[in-house]
């Protein structure tokens, strides 16, 4: 790193660190599920609720015109935050899986026949195999799984086998929630555009861990939530190819998607709003690009150096704990660290981490298929963020060897 | 000993405990010291699925009482189902079912007991009532 980050400032700005939790100092090491808010987020939310609230896109009035400026400013900065070529590009959905089931739906009513291919991976969150079961059972098409090794690794060998000429989609998670492991995407995506097959991209655990540009990687569709980038929750983004969306049918019907509507029929309105039906969460959709400057301040590229640092360390300091075993051990991982120690019960593990302060998340991460692959009830999983210090990695490591005295 | 005098006893019991430390390491003990449910309970038709741990609950009735045996895969969630257990079993469905679970609020482990938790013993508490109001109108 050539200037020195600036952590002490970093966790000032999130007030939340400054609580306790049980009587200790809070540790929070559960930013796989939710990150923190910085102050500049919270004051956005209050900021917005206080001077402009209103509804966007419809009035003439004031307030209204302020907080549509406000709302499609926040979308340009999410356009120049993946690198999209176009504003339009950017479809505010309710978050990550919003995002999957808007393409499910729309994607998959136009593009997906009876005897069609759509493939995931093993690694998937629920939230990127259900809709996909449901779309296909609805279809008669028929959902295949890219396996993985197990260490956590997808079999790109088996991945270029299984993509033929029934393959519709292919959707996969750039960075595994339970695991860890970075995707080897580049490669994900040109094998299927060989085959003129389009990819969706879940980046829910990678778009704040690692700078990405969506036209550098030419992904079809790209997913992730505002929530786990230190932004609102109840608010996420759908990047869509312009030509892809302008090819889907909209998905749900209602205000703000609409051109003109008549009992005999209805015209869309154009992109992105066709796919925007009905009032957004307006504060959320603004208080993203809050999140985003928040983000941009440090610097994604200074973030992620810090946070690989941080990864190697933590992974150092818990293998030299006692039985502890890593469950995801890819060469390429990013900001979640999933293990067991010993034999103990993740839920006994975590209950124990809990009343020392520290807040790690247990069980299966709603990735059910890749415990059930590595024979195991769940993990505990300690995941981490811009904020995160080796002092909590050593506060883990405390709490994890009284969890072992206490249990064994 | 009944429901409540069963519950008052706990909420005595754990009122010695100075720390959270020996608090939960009592709750560990307990969980060891639970007696093993009878192996051809603890099958699918018998658990209890939790998000996390999983409960397997099994209900005997003899002489118009019922008596609960269980187990579970987690040890502080054995510890809780064996305090429940210990309250609730060997009384008639009657009892059971008008129940009031106190106890747990009182001696500071309602967290153990809520949704979020899913560890299962609040669909456990559920189960035992269950059992004891078909129980009751049988």
């Amino acid at each position: 790193m050539s200037k020195i980050y600036p952590i002490d400032r970093i966790r000032q700005d999130f007030p939340i660190l400054r609580r306790e939790v049980n009587g200790n100092p809070l540790i929070y090491l559960d930013n796989g599920a939710t990150t923190q808010k910085p102050q500049t987020v919270i004051d956005a939310i209050s900021g917005y609720y206080t001077g402009i609230n209103s509804n966007i896109h419809r009035g003439v009035h004031h307030l209204s015109q302020l907080a549509t400026d406000a709302y499609e400013v926040s979308r340009a900065k999410i356009r120049q935050f993946i690198g999209a070529a176009h504003n339009h590009e950017i479809i505010m959905t309710s978050g990550t899986t919003g995002g999957i089931n808007l393409v499910a739906h729309s994607y998959g009513n136009e593009f997906v026949h009876k005897g069609d291919e759509i493939l995931i991976s093993e690694m998937e969150h629920h939230s990127n195999i259900v809709p996909w079961q449901l779309l296909c059972a609805a279809k008669g098409a028929k959902l295949r799984v890219i396996p993985m090794d197990e260490r956590g690794v997808l079999d790109m060998e088996a991945y270029q086998l299984m993509l033929n000429k029934k393959t519709k989609l292919v959707a996969i998670t750039y960075v595994s929630n339970s695991l860890g492991t970075v995707n080897p995407v580049r490669g994900v995506i040109s094998k299927a555009h060989a085959m003129g097959v389009p990819v969706l991209l879940d980046a829910a655990q990678a778009v704040h861990h690692i700078a990405l540009n969506v036209q550098e990687l030419d992904v079809d569709f790209l997913v992730f939530s505002g929530h786990k980038m230190y932004g609102p929750t109840g608010v996420g983004v759908l990047y869509g190819k312009e030509n892809w969306l302008n090819a889907m049918p909209p998905y749900q019907g209602g205000g703000d998607m609409i051109k003109q509507v008549t009992f005999e029929k209805t015209t869309f309105n154009e992109l992105p709003f066709k796919f925007e039906a009905g009032t957004p969460n307006i504060e959320a959709g603004i208080c993203l690009g809050s999140a985003i400057d928040y983000i941009e301040s440090i610097g994604l590229d200074a973030i992620a150096a810090y946070e690989n640092d941080l990864m190697d360390y933590a992974t150092e300091r818990l293998l030299a704990i006692d039985g502890l075993r890593i469950i995801g051990t890819a060469p390429e991982k990013s900001g979640v660290i999933s293990f067991l120690l010993g034999d103990l019960h993740p839920y006994d593990v975590g209950v124990i981490c809990d009343q020392l302060g520290v807040a790690v998340r247990t069980g299966h991460h709603c990735t059910q298929p890749v415990m059930d692959k590595f024979g195991i009830p769940g993990t505990v999983r300690a995941s981490f963020a811009m904020y995160n210090t080796r002092e909590d990695v050593e506060a883990l490591v405390a709490a994890l060897q009284k969890a072992s005295q206490m249990l064994q | 000993m009944t429901i409540n005098e069963t519950q008052d006893e706990l909420i005595a019991d754990f009122s010695f405990f100075e720390d959270w430390m020996s608090k939960y390491e009592y709750i560990i003990q307990l969980g060891k010291e639970l007696p093993l449910i009878d192996a051809q309970y603890k099958t699918d038709q018998y658990l209890i699925k939790g998000c996390q741990s999983k409960v397997w609950l099994h209900a005997d009735f003899k002489d118009g009482l019922i008596q609960f045996t269980a187990d579970s895969d987690a040890i502080i969630t054995k510890g809780l189902v064996s305090l429940m257990v210990k309250v609730l079993s060997g009384h008639s469905p009657e009892e059971i079912a008008a129940s009031d679970l106190y106890f747990i609020d009182q001696i500071g482990l309602k967290e153990h007991l809520s949704p979020t938790r899913a560890n299962g013993l609040l669909s456990m508490v559920k189960q035992m009532k269950l059992y004891a109001i078909a129980l009751k109108k049988g």
